[in-house]
Parts: C-alpha cells; structure tokens; sequence
C-alpha cells in the first residue's frame, strides 16, 4: 500500500511539470516561457539550462528516496540492528564534486549573460531612448529625443533597441515585461536604473509592476505596443500635433477646469498625471480596462464605456488611485469628456 | 554554585569565574558584545552611506570642532585605562581601590557625555539638528547610541559601586565588575572608530 | 557542591498561572514557546486562507485591497516571527539542555525574558489589526512605502516595534543557547559527540547573534524615520530606500537559515533514529551545517538583483549564492545514505522526515535557479518565487517542525500522540502543500506577479490559483487534524516510557517523559557520538553517572521577566501614539509619558534583578530518590 503511494506521489509532480512545460507556454504577449525577443529569449535559454540541470538533481534524490524507502523499509517484528555506518569519503567527494561541476556549468553562462544584460544603450545613437517614470499606479513614458511624454502605453518600433532609464515618482515599483525582457525596479531619488530590449515582431505584448507599491499594486498594468518604423514615425508625428478641445463649450469648460489642472492633451493641460493624447486609440483604459468591442470579461469593454467607468469612479477600478474625489462631474459633463476622449485617437498604424 | 559561601580572603586570584555562573556570564558577555559590534557596524555602514547627503545643513568640514571631540576621546581612553585598574584591584581583592577606579571611571565616563551633550547642542543651534538631513540623522543615530550607551554604562557601574559597598567583593559581584569593564572598553573602542570615522573622516572630507 | 548541605534555601516554588508567568525551567519556557507560536501559526494560517479565498477567482472582491495588502504583510511577519522561530525556540529549549545532559540552560532568567519579550511584540503587532489597520507594506516593508508619506497610519509602527521587541527575546535567546551549548555540556560530551539537532541549534544560534542586531538598526532607523523624522530612507531628505533593502537583507538573509537550519537538525535526529542506524558522515554534516551559517552571510544581494546594483555585484552574489547548493547537496545525500541500509519504520514523525527531503529538493533547486541573476530577472517578484520560499519554509521548515514536534512529544509531555491521526495529518499536510505550491511555480513563470491583490480574467492564471486554493484548504485540514490530535492526546494517561521509540540514541531518551525538573538525577558520563545508543550496544541499560547522587540547585522562579515584556509593550504603545495623544502638560506629550512610564518599569526591573541576589534553592536528594522510585 504504502509503495504505490509513495510513487504516485513522487511521480506525480513530474508529470504536471513534463505537461505543463510541453503543452502551455502561457499566453504570447505575457509568459517569461514564450519569449517574443532576444533578451526575454537569453534569459529563458538560461532558465533552460537552469532547469534542466536540476531536473537531473530531482530526479537522482527522487529515485535514491525511492529506493531506500522500498527497499529498507522494516519488516514486522524484524529486530535486527543494522551496520552502523559512520560515512564513506569516496561518496562524500562524489556528492561535493559532482554538484561543483553541475554549478560551474550554469555559472559561466550565468556571469557571461550578467554582463551582456548590463550593456549600456543609452549612448547608442540607433536604439530608441525611453525615460520610464513609475507612479502609484500608472507608468509615464518619455521620449527624450523625441520630446514626447505620454502614458500608460510605450508605443516601439520592432526590432530597434529601445533604452531604458527607470525610476520611481514615489515608493518602488518595478518595470517588467514578461515577454520581452526580465524586470529593473524603478527606485526614487538618483538610483537610476538601465535596461534595454527589443521587440522583433510587432504586436502588443502585457507589461506588470512586479514591486508592492500600494493597494493597487496588482492593477498597475501597461502595455508594450511594437510597431512598424514607419508607424512608429507616423506615431512621433501624430502625439505631437495640436489638438483641439471639445466643440462644445460647456464640455470644453469643464473638461479644462476639471481635467486639464492634471492632465494634458496636445500642448493643453499639466504634465503631473498622465498625458491623454491619443488615449482613444489606445489599447485599454486606466491600464486595465481592456479595450474590445467584443467583450469577453469583466474588465473588458469599448473606448467609450471603459472611458465612462474609469471617470465615473476612478477608486472602484483601481483603489487608492489619486484621480479619485478630485473633481465633480455632472453627468452631461461626464458623458461629453467620455465621448471627446474616447474620439481623441491618432491615426498612425496601417 | 556556593556562590556567596566565599568571603574576600577566599577568593581565587579571577573571582569573576570561580563558578559556572560567572564562567557563563562573561562568555556570554564576550557573545553579546559581539553583537553589538554588528549593530555598531550597521550604523557606521548607514552612515557611511548617507554622509554627503547634507541638503541645507553645514557639511561636516564646517560642522566638526576637532579640538572639543579630542578632549572627549581623551578622557573616554583614560576611563578605559582606570577600568583596567578597577579589574586589577578585582583580581587582588582589593574591594577599596576597586571602588575607587570605578568611581573614577564614572566621573570620567560622565564628563565625556557632558562634553558630547555641550557637543550637540551647539551643533543643533549651527541649524545641524536630527531632520535636517539624512547625514545629521545618521549622525545622530551612530553617535547618539554611543551615547546612550555610555549613559547606561554609567548607571550601571554605579549600582555595582553601591552592591561593591555593601556586599563586598564575593563570587556574585566579581563576575558583573568585570562585564561591566568589558562593555566599558567595548565602547571605548566604538568611540575610537566613531573619532575616525566620523570627525577625522569628516574633516578631511 | 560540597558546600551544598550548608545553605539550603527554602523552596520557592509556585503553582498554577503563577507557575507558568514566573517558571524559568527551560522546558515550561519551551512549552510556553509552543503555544505562542503555535497560536501564532494559526493566525498566520487564517491570513493565509484569506489570501487564498481572495484569489481563488479572477477579479476577486472577497477582502478590499487594502485588507489584502494587511493581510499578505502580516501573514508573512507573522509566520517567519512569531509561528516558525518561536516553534523552533519551544524545540530547542525542550530538547537542547537535554541532548548535552545539562540541567538548565545557561541564563534561565534571560530564558524566560526572551520568551515573554517575544510574546508580548508578538501582541502587540497584532493589535495593530484592532486599532485602525494591520501594517501592509510587506513583510521586507520596503520604503518609501513604508515611510509615513506613503503610510500615514500606524500600521507599520506597529510592525516597527513589534518586531523590535519581539527581536530584543530572539537575540537573548541566541546568546543563551551558545553559552549553554559551550559551557553546559555534561562531561565526555565533546563539540564532535554532539547530536546533530544540537549543532544546528548552535550555528542558528550564532547566525541570530551576528544577524538579527541588523534588523535591531534597521527597525530603529525606520522608526527614527516615522516617529522622529528623520531621514535614513527618504528621498527627499537625502535618504536612500535602497539602504533598507540592504540592511534588511544582511539581516533577512541569514533569518532563511536561521529558520531551515534546526529543521535539517530535527530531520536528521529522526531519519537516524527510525533508520536505526547512526547518521551518515557526522562530521561533513557538521561541516556542511558550518559552512550553510558563514556563506549565509554572503548572499542577501540575491535579494536585490533587480534593484540595479551593477553586473559586477550580481555576477558575485549569483556565484556566492550557487555555492550553497553544495554544503545542502551534501545534507540531503548524507540523509539518503542514512536511510541506505538501514531498517527504516514510517510513523508519523519519520513520514514527515522522509517527506522532507524531496520536498526541500525541489524547494532548493529553485534556490539555484534564481541564483542565477539574469533568469531572476524573470522570476524575481514573481508567483515562482512565491513558490520557490514556501517550497523551503513550508516544505522545509514546517515538515521538520512537524516531525520534530511528533517525535519530541512524548518528552515533553509524557504521551506520545496518536499515530492514525498523525499519518492522516501528514497525509493532508503534504498533499495540499504541493497542490497549493508547485503550481505556483508556474503562475510565475507564465507572468503573474507576486503580492497581487487580484488578477484579470483571461490571462490563464483561473485554474492554477483555484488548484492553489484548494490545496491551501487540505493544509488547513491537516493542521486541524494536528490539533485534533493534541486534544485527544491530552485526555491519555501519561505513560510514555523514557525511551519510547525504543531506538532512542541520544541522552534526552536516557531520562523519564517528561523530563523532571533538573532533568538528570546524575549527570551522565558520556562516551561517544550517540551517547545512549553506545551505551545499549554495549549492553549497558543506561548511561553511567559522573557525579554522585546529591541535592541539585535550581534557579528561582521569577515574575520580572512578565513584567519587563509588559514595560516594553506599554513603552511602545506610548511613543508610538504620541502624536495623536495630546498633551500631558504644557509641551509635553502624554504618549511620551506612557512610554516612558514604560521604560520605567523595564530599567526598575532590571535595577531589581541587578540587585537582589538570587541563590536559588535546592531539590534534595530524598525528593529526587522519590522521583526515581515512582517512575521505576
């Protein structure tokens, strides 16, 4: 009885991991098992190479346990003492040895990759720089070369290297794209951080904050929009341009007094919250609120009603979030600012 | 175990570790200071870390009057000189002179905390006070425990005067004596550290 | 002893509450340390289930985000502070002086202080969920969010002082277990005849002594921050929040050990001794043991690899950190190879052992794997880390602590504990454990964060997290059946013999279940490595005494101790709400009254123990004579 226990038991987790790891890599844009561009993709051949490693360990403790708890296990009434063995120096050599080898194999690749992942772009002329600015909870992107601030979705074109320098507004967050590229934290004050990846494929890949930083923590979403260069200069040009307030002038009223003291459109507007060019054709609201219209869940919906939810109670979407109670909408107000910013898209991906 | 059977002329030539008691006492003492060594260490480790970050307040250059710190490190190490005594006069058995150093060394270890108290309050009225910035905080923090621990030490030796005086010299009083010397040259040595660290360190910038 | 006839003090000894708030036997303290810790456990338990609950689902909103934040910090404080260390402390202080044939420890009085400065931080952390918000910036409380700009409130004050009174009993009682193991052991018990569990409660004791007065600066530092204003952590006062995740480390590093290695001590009492056979290569254990507690110190910037320290300082710690797997590897073969050729019997308390060890593996190998500074950056932060700690904390330490508690038992107690229940709370235990955390292995591995309160629908993380939960559900059940057990075994007859397992080999089996109050009528002579076990193979039916049978002298109760944890707890309460409180008089805050109030009572305590000579009192031989004939 007790042997065919111990061995579904022992077994048991193998098989989960074998299925696991062959059949479900996770989602495309969001699992570190599917990488989508070359530093995601060292780091998951390290995690290879990791794991197959110690797959090795477990399965030599895993066939000794077994052995030793079938094979000497006490029979009934068997009163026997057994050799007291005190040790075995070539057994002990054996098991110190073996696994120094089986470290140096990962530690060469892991030192060598320590290096390559700390390169410096932020002086190469050919990657894209990015200041990323994390907030409780919203992520700012800068374009210092391109003199664009915008929000909550870094827009890239595939497979130049874009540049990081990260660092936090408030408390530590930390930026991370599963796919794509393992995570830096962003810390206050003058520790900078520096990273860099790429996006060879276009596509909109899911991005996390990976450090506590609030109640919100978990919903501090982001997305990593990969596009084409030619769209992507389109989109430079595009953020750029003027844009006009809404045409009616009540709107136009409170959408200045209550929305542009915070946030900017266009040239419009404070540059303290995020910028809100272009957040019609973006891919969510708030970060969260995904924008469909075929939607699926709950957090799911189109630009308008998304926009609508997030305005109309900030705290439910994300807690603790400080757009919240900072301005009274009537709802005139409120359905007018939803339609103008759910219109405010710019046209730039083909 | 007998531990007050013993009357002074009885006493081995190290009444502090005639019995396991006083045997455990210092050992564990030895430990317990090796403790506070990581303590101290992690404060000059803060320290280290945040003393250029000065903001408004004068940086350390200006801040720091050598001569005053001088005089108090002197007097510290000359408490740390007549604690020795006081152990002499322990292993000897002499109860008399053993009080008599302890006393010195209380009125000495008492002096330098005068000094370091004149010492912070004028620096606090140099607009150096404990939220100026991170450095005086840290500042604050790694001299004050010293301090604190000075203070303590005193109180401390005190009360063992006063037992010294009335219980004599026996198997029970030997082994604090001596801890209390231990700690006493404990933090003598912190202080050295900290007249490095801090002060010279300071001034040389 | 010669003088012992003359000064025999009359015997102060106290019965009922009273027995218990002032007893400074060793083996009440640790059976104080079990019901704290185990209370404790269960609270950290509850906290667990709520988290659990709350992400059985996508977009959960079971508990507020704010509750989920409070219970994810003190879930984590709780179990590390106040469940595993105090569970730990109770074994060690029921089984160490009795494994090196010591009457007591060394500092008694200090024993009992440690225990109730432990509890009384233990409280008071917890009251924090009574008064307006449990602490929820983590259980590494990283600023700034710990900082009073980002966490107005009291919570982490609580944390704070809490943990730094609680921290005052963990390094008393690291100091005490040195001593004790260095000056205390019975004759012939040389450091290379020691049992296993006995070192690694000596290297743990050294690690809490070198790491915990880090957290002491470190929690004073914060507190400076949050109460005084000072500066060390914030920004915009020249502070620097990556110092704290440094001080924290230095200190959070070595508490990892400090927790697994009394674990790997029990195992290996309990595989020898239900393998019948002596245990693998002692002496690489001992030096494996050694060399896990100095490289312990080496490693807190794996903690850190994602906060930017530059390549050079990840590449070393990634080295450092991989070198750790070898003094483990030696552990787990040197277990495997006790088991080898031995004749091995499953009850509950080896079932956990052997259960132990594959489980830790896997718990170990991913150590490795995020060792590796690059792949970390994948994992860190992650549900795989989740996974990777919980497979070493619980897979580790909470199966030895089982084992360590079924085996010891009856030595404590005097009965041994019901082995149908306990084979069904090993059962449950072990089966929900891995069905709640190997999964989690690849919650992270497929992007979800760790320390989120909720997660959206649709990105492949439902069924796992609902696996998870589940699985969280059979642990709960075991650990019911584990109480279950205890009560019922609490109405048994206590009959457990000295040497109930029968294949006893170290010298707390030598003695009567429960142990007297000074533990061994005679100190025994001891002879070898596995002293009683030496003796039964030479046919001896106990241990030889080196002393002759005389009055014992004994430590004398004390209720200092109760009354300096209460200082402590009224001291921190007052400064803590200071701000709130208002004036005493004119200028003067009453909260810094209390507090010093408080103070007051701690130094009139310690000004009372300084001056009053305790002598103790001794236990004659007539009473001991009667002890003996009423076991035999």
């Amino acid at each position: 009885m007790m042997k065919r226990w111990q061995f579904v038991k022992r077994l048991a987790p193998l098989m989960a991991m074998m299925v696991l790891v062959l059949a479900a890599c996770g989602r495309e844009d969001l699992s570190t098992l599917n990488p989508q561009g070359p530093v995601a993709e060292e780091q998951f051949g390290l995690m290879k190479l990791a794991i197959s490693i110690m797959l090795v360990v477990i399965v030599i403790v895993f066939a000794i346990s077994l052995y030793v708890i079938i094979r000497f296990r006490r029979r009934k009434g068997d009163n026997t003492i057994p050799k007291q063995v005190e040790g075995n120096h070539k057994l002990e050599i054996i098991w110190t040895v073996i696994p120094i080898i089986m470290l140096i194999i990962l530690g060469v690749p892991t030192v060598q990759s320590v290096f390559n992942l700390a390169k410096d772009y932020s002086k190469d002329p050919d990657a894209v720089k990015v200041i990323v600015t994390s907030h409780q909870y919203w992520w700012e992107f800068e374009y210092p070369e391109l003199g664009i601030k915008t929000a909550q979705e870094l827009i890239i074109p595939t497979g130049k290297t874009i540049a990081i320098e990260a660092k936090s507004a408030d408390v530590l967050h930390s930026f991370w794209i599963p796919s794509l590229a393992g995570k830096i934290d962003t810390n206050p004050g003058a520790n900078v951080n520096k990273m860099y990846f790429s996006a060879p494929k276009e596509g909109v890949y899911l991005g996390k904050c990976a450090e506590l930083c609030g109640p919100s923590h978990g919903l501090m979403d982001f997305k990593v929009k990969a596009v084409d260069e030619s769209s992507f200069d389109r989109w430079t040009a595009a953020i750029q341009e003027p844009v006009a307030l809404p045409s009616d002038p009540a709107v136009a009223e409170a959408f200045q007094s209550k929305c542009l003291t915070c946030h900017a459109v266009g040239d419009l507007g404070g540059p303290a919250f995020p910028n809100l060019t272009g957040i019609g054709s973006r891919e969510s609201v708030g970060g969260i609120l995904v924008n469909t219209d075929d939607p699926q869940y709950s957090n799911e919906g189109s630009v308008y009603d998304n926009l609508y939810r997030w305005i109309k109670d900030p705290n439910s979407i994300k807690p603790g979030n400080q757009m919240a109670g900072a301005y009274d909408l009537t709802e005139q107000e409120l359905e007018g600012i939803t339609d103008y910013l759910s219109k405010l898209t710019l046209d730039y991906e083909q | 175990m007998s531990a007050h059977s013993h009357v002074d002329g009885q006493l081995p030539h190290e009444p502090e570790k005639a019995t396991l008691e006083g045997r455990n006492k210092v050992l564990g003492f030895w430990l317990f200071l090796g403790g506070e060594t990581v303590l101290f260490g992690t404060l000059f480790s803060a320290f280290l870390a945040l003393r250029h970050q000065v903001l408004g307040g004068p940086p350390a250059e200006e801040l720091f009057n050598l001569g005053l710190v001088a005089a108090a490190t002197l007097i510290l190490l000359t408490s740390s000189l007549t604690s020795v005594f006081a152990v002499h006069a322990l292993h000897t058995h002499q109860v008399k002179s053993l009080i008599m150093w302890l006393i010195i060394t209380v009125v000495l270890g008492a002096g330098f905390l005068g000094l370091e108290i004149y010492e912070f309050v004028h620096y606090v009225h140099e607009g150096h006070g404990f939220t100026t910035s991170a450095f005086s905080s840290s500042f604050y923090t790694l001299v004050g425990f010293h301090g604190a621990h000075v203070a303590f030490g005193i109180l401390w030796i005190s009360l063992l005067i006063i037992q010294l005086a009335k219980k004599g010299l026996n198997t029970t009083t030997a082994p604090k004596v001596y801890i209390a010397s231990m700690y006493w040259h404990f933090i003598d040595v912190v202080w050295v550290f900290i007249f490095t660290v801090v002060y010279l360190m300071g001034k040389v910038g | 002893m010669a003088h012992a006839h003359a000064h025999t003090h009359a015997v102060k000894r106290h019965s009922g509450l009273m027995d218990w708030l002032t007893t400074v036997d060793h083996k009440k303290i640790g059976i104080l340390y079990l019901l704290a810790g185990g209370f404790f456990f269960l609270v950290g338990g509850l906290e667990a289930l709520l988290i659990r609950i709350q992400l059985w689902k996508p977009m959960n909103d079971f508990v507020s985000a704010d509750t989920f934040n409070e219970l994810l910090t003190m879930h984590g404080t709780t179990m590390i502070f106040l469940a595993a260390m105090p569970i730990l402390f109770a074994l060690m202080n029921a089984i160490v002086p009795l494994q090196i044939g010591a009457r007591d420890v060394a500092f008694p009085f200090l024993n009992s202080l440690g225990f109730w400065t432990f509890l009384f931080g233990g409280i008071l952390l917890n009251v924090s969920w009574f008064t307006g918000g449990a602490p929820d910036a983590g259980w590494t409380a990283y600023a700034p969010l710990a900082g009073t700009t980002y966490n107005g409130d009291h919570g982490v004050d609580y944390y704070v002082l809490g943990l730094q009174v609680a921290g005052i009993g963990t390094l008393i009682g690291g100091i005490n277990f040195l001593v004790t193991i260095i000056n205390m052991r019975a004759p012939g018990m040389t450091f290379m005849r020691m049992p296993m569990f006995t070192w690694t409660i000596f290297i743990t004791s050294a690690l809490i002594l070198f790491a915990f007065p880090a957290l002491t600066v470190g929690l004073a530092a914060l507190m400076f921050d949050r109460l005084f204003d000072a500066n060390f952590f914030d920004p915009s006062g020249g502070g620097n929040a990556v110092l704290w995740e440094h001080i924290f480390w230095i200190f959070g590093h070595p508490e990892v050990y400090i927790l697994i290695l009394p674990a790997f001590g029990v195992i290996s009492e309990v595989i020898s001794t239900f393998s019948r056979k002596r245990l693998f290569g002692y002496s690489s254990m001992v030096f494996a043991t050694i060399l896990i507690g100095f490289l312990g110190f080496m490693v807190w910037a794996h903690h850190m690899f994602t906060t930017g320290l530059g390549p050079v300082a990840n590449a070393l710690f990634s080295i450092a950190t991989m070198l750790i797997a070898v003094p483990t590897g030696i552990k787990i073969f040197n277990w495997l190879f006790t088991m080898w050729g031995g004749s091995i019997i499953f009850n509950t308390a080896n079932l956990f052992a052997v259960g132990f060890v594959p489980t830790f593996v896997m718990g170990g190998v991913t150590g490795v794997m995020l060792a590796a500074a690059p792949a970390d950056f994948q994992y860190h932060d992650s549900y795989f880390v989740v996974a990777h700690f919980h497979y070493v904390i619980v897979g580790g330490l909470i199966l030895g602590i089982f084992s360590g508690l079924h085996y010891w038992w009856p030595k404590m107690f005097g009965r041994a504990l019901n082995e149908t229940i306990g084979k069904l709370t090993f059962w449950t235990f072990f089966i929900g454990f891995h069905l709640t955390f190997f999964i989690q292995h690849f919650l992270g591995l497929l992007g979800m964060p760790r320390r989120i309160w909720t997660y959206l629908d649709g990105l492949g993380f439902n069924e796992m997290n609902l696996i998870s939960t589940i699985g969280a559900f059979l642990m709960a059940l075991g650990t019911i059946l584990f109480l279950l057990n205890i009560v019922t075994t609490a109405f048994k007859p206590k009959n457990a013999p000295a040497d109930p397992w029968e294949d006893g080999r170290t010298l707390e089996w030598t003695i009567p279940s429960p142990a007297p109050e000074y533990n061994f009528a005679q100190t025994p002579l001891v002879r070898g490595y596995d002293a009683y076990w030496k003796e039964k193979m030479d046919g001896h039916k106990g241990m030889t005494p080196a002393e002759p049978l005389g009055p014992i002298h004994m430590p004398s109760p004390s209720i200092l101790p109760f009354f300096m944890g209460v200082g402590l707890f009224i001291a921190a309460l007052g400064f803590m709400y200071a701000p709130d409180w208002g004036d005493m008089f004119d200028g003067f805050k009453a909260g810094y009254g209390v507090g010093i109030f408080g103070l007051l009572i701690l130094f009139g305590c310690m000004f009372l123990r300084s001056v009053i000579d305790d002598h103790g009192f001794h236990i004659e031989e007539e009473e001991i004579l009667k002890d003996k004939g009423g076991k035999a």
